[in-house]
């Protein structure tokens, strides 16, 4: 492809016009278990793309391979043009363009809300911690946690650590935001404040690839819906299409089943 | 001053208990000194293998099979021999072999002292304890809390840190703090190569003063209260570690 001029080339040769994330052809295996067999997808920039299917179809395996918490076995992941299925890996320069929200949270229990958003910022990428701080506050601010600062996770809702963990991935001002099911522990009345977090960084032009089982809030904000099953992309497409004509007889079976 | 040991001279005299170490300047001075020397072999024993523990500890999760191997190795070792055994290896075989240097009095002498094998000893035998006690505590933080700080792009030495080992020396708090009561118990051993500790100057009081069963029973009190202080301030340092909501400190 010829180099555009008016588009900047990262280090990788990326430019912002080619799809943000690129799988192609991925494998991966537990032993003899094949979880992957052969995923392909690209994100653009700015998308917000859903990924559902039944448990055990390797959605959160999926997603851990784009940030390289789990080694693929073949196939080429680039993340901004970058390669993850490389032994050479750069896994910081990876991971603060790839943010990630998990189902249990996975708060540091030993220090306080801010203290969790403020950590990465000033451990990993070294920046002043005054700095920091201001940040992390209007990220607190951000996801309505003013006044829980200097509150323990442990005396925080399931809803609030949440939200407290989007805050924390935020602060390294990542380019895209990977969320493994994180409504998936919470109570019905909780969930709803996480996803107004989520859906409020999705209009803000945040792109983000959510792993999950909340089928209203897949169809209402995702730009595309992808539906595994057996470590298999089966059915995808734009939600409106995708969630009223479904195509494929296991896709049907399992709308059939959630909806 | 003088009351005082007028008083004990007068218990002597009049029930047989014969307490020089309070009355007699020089058993008195002897016996502090002896107590100096173990609360200073302890103290440095208890910070070198806490050191060894939670380096040694890390070290146990290295990718590097070699690094893994040397850990097991030195765990095993340590753990499998006597402490006695360990320190009579020290001094009278690794010492011998060791080159002598000549000390300020122009006497060639041992170039790593008794108190200083005494020290190494006892470091390495609750260094080994310490590594399994802090593997313990690692294995007990759920491995996704470690996922999420890799997540965040810390290495493996600031997820150690920053992440594992805070909240792994708090679960194992409670056995480490067991260890070191041993270990400050232990001391007693360096009996054996003549550092002149609690238990070394108070055989030199008896065999001087014919006080056995006293000085036995002023052993007894005083490892008592020097291991009550202990775990006093092991307490302590527990209470200011919990973190509120989270495993005990959610009950204060």
């Amino acid at each position: 492809m010829a180099a555009d001029p008016s588009v900047s080339q990262n280090e990788y040769g990326w430019t912002p016009d080619q799809p943000l994330i690129r799988l192609v052809d991925v494998h991966k295996a537990f032993g003899s278990l094949q979880v992957l067999r052969g995923v392909s997808l690209d994100v653009r920039k700015g998308e917000v793309i859903c990924i559902i299917g039944p448990s055990g179809s390797g959605k959160s395996t999926l997603i851990r391979c784009i940030n390289a918490l789990i080694p693929v076995d073949s196939g080429t992941i680039r993340v901004e043009g970058q390669e993850v299925n490389d032994p050479d890996l750069d896994k910081l320069a990876l991971r603060r363009k790839v943010g990630m929200v998990f189902q249990q949270y996975n708060l540091f229990p030993h220090r306080t809300a801010l203290q969790n958003v403020m950590m990465a910022p000033v451990h990993v990428l070294k920046q002043n911690r005054k700095e920091v701080e201001v940040r992390a506050r209007a990220l607190m601010a951000k996801v309505r946690l003013q006044g829980k600062e200097d509150v323990y996770p442990g005396q925080l809702s399931g809803g609030q650590q949440q939200r407290v963990a989007i805050a924390r991935s935020l602060a390294m001002r990542p380019d895209v935001m990977l969320f493994d099911e994180v409504t998936a522990a919470l109570d019905p009345e909780t969930v709803k404040e996480v996803l107004v977090t989520i859906r409020e960084l999705a209009e803000e032009g945040m792109t983000c690839i959510l792993v999950t089982h909340e089928m209203g809030f897949a169809r209402e904000v995702a730009d595309h819906v992808y539906f595994t099953d057996k470590g298999l992309i089966v059915e995808h497409g734009p939600p409106a299409d995708f969630f009223a004509n479904p195509k494929d007889e296991r896709t049907k079976a399992f709308l059939g089943q959630v909806l | 001053m003088d009351l005082v040991a007028d008083w004990f001279r007068h218990l002597y005299d009049t029930t047989g208990i014969n307490l020089t170490i309070v009355y007699d300047p020089y058993d008195r001075q002897r016996f502090l000194s002896g107590l100096g020397m173990t609360i200073y072999l302890s103290v440095v024993s208890i910070i070198i293998s806490t050191i060894i523990g939670a380096i040694g500890a890390w070290a146990q999760g290295s990718p590097a099979r070699a690094i893994r191997a040397f850990v097991n190795g030195f765990v095993v070792l340590f753990r499998n021999t006597p402490p006695l055994v360990q320190i009579f290896f020290f001094y009278f075989g690794l010492g011998q072999i060791l080159p002598r240097v000549e000390n300020d009095d122009g006497m060639m002498v041992q170039m790593i002292s008794n108190v200083q094998w005494a020290i190494i000893s006892l470091s390495l035998f609750a260094g080994a304890y310490n590594v399994e006690i802090f593997r313990s505590g690692i294995e007990a933080v759920p491995r996704t809390t470690t996922e999420a700080a890799e997540a965040l792009g810390y290495t493996r030495l600031g997820v150690y840190r920053h992440v594992l080992l805070p909240l792994a020396l708090r679960i194992c708090l409670p056995a480490l703090n067991n260890n070191l009561v041993n270990l400050l118990k232990t001391t007693t051993l360096a009996y054996a190569i003549a550092v002149p500790e609690t238990l070394y100057v108070s055989k030199q009081i008896w065999n001087d003063s014919q006080n056995v069963p006293v000085m036995m029973t002023v052993l007894l009190i005083v490892y008592t209260a020097l291991v009550g202080i202990l775990v006093y301030i092991m307490n302590r340092w527990e209470r200011f570690l919990s973190i509120p909501g989270y495993g005990q400190g959610a009950a204060r």
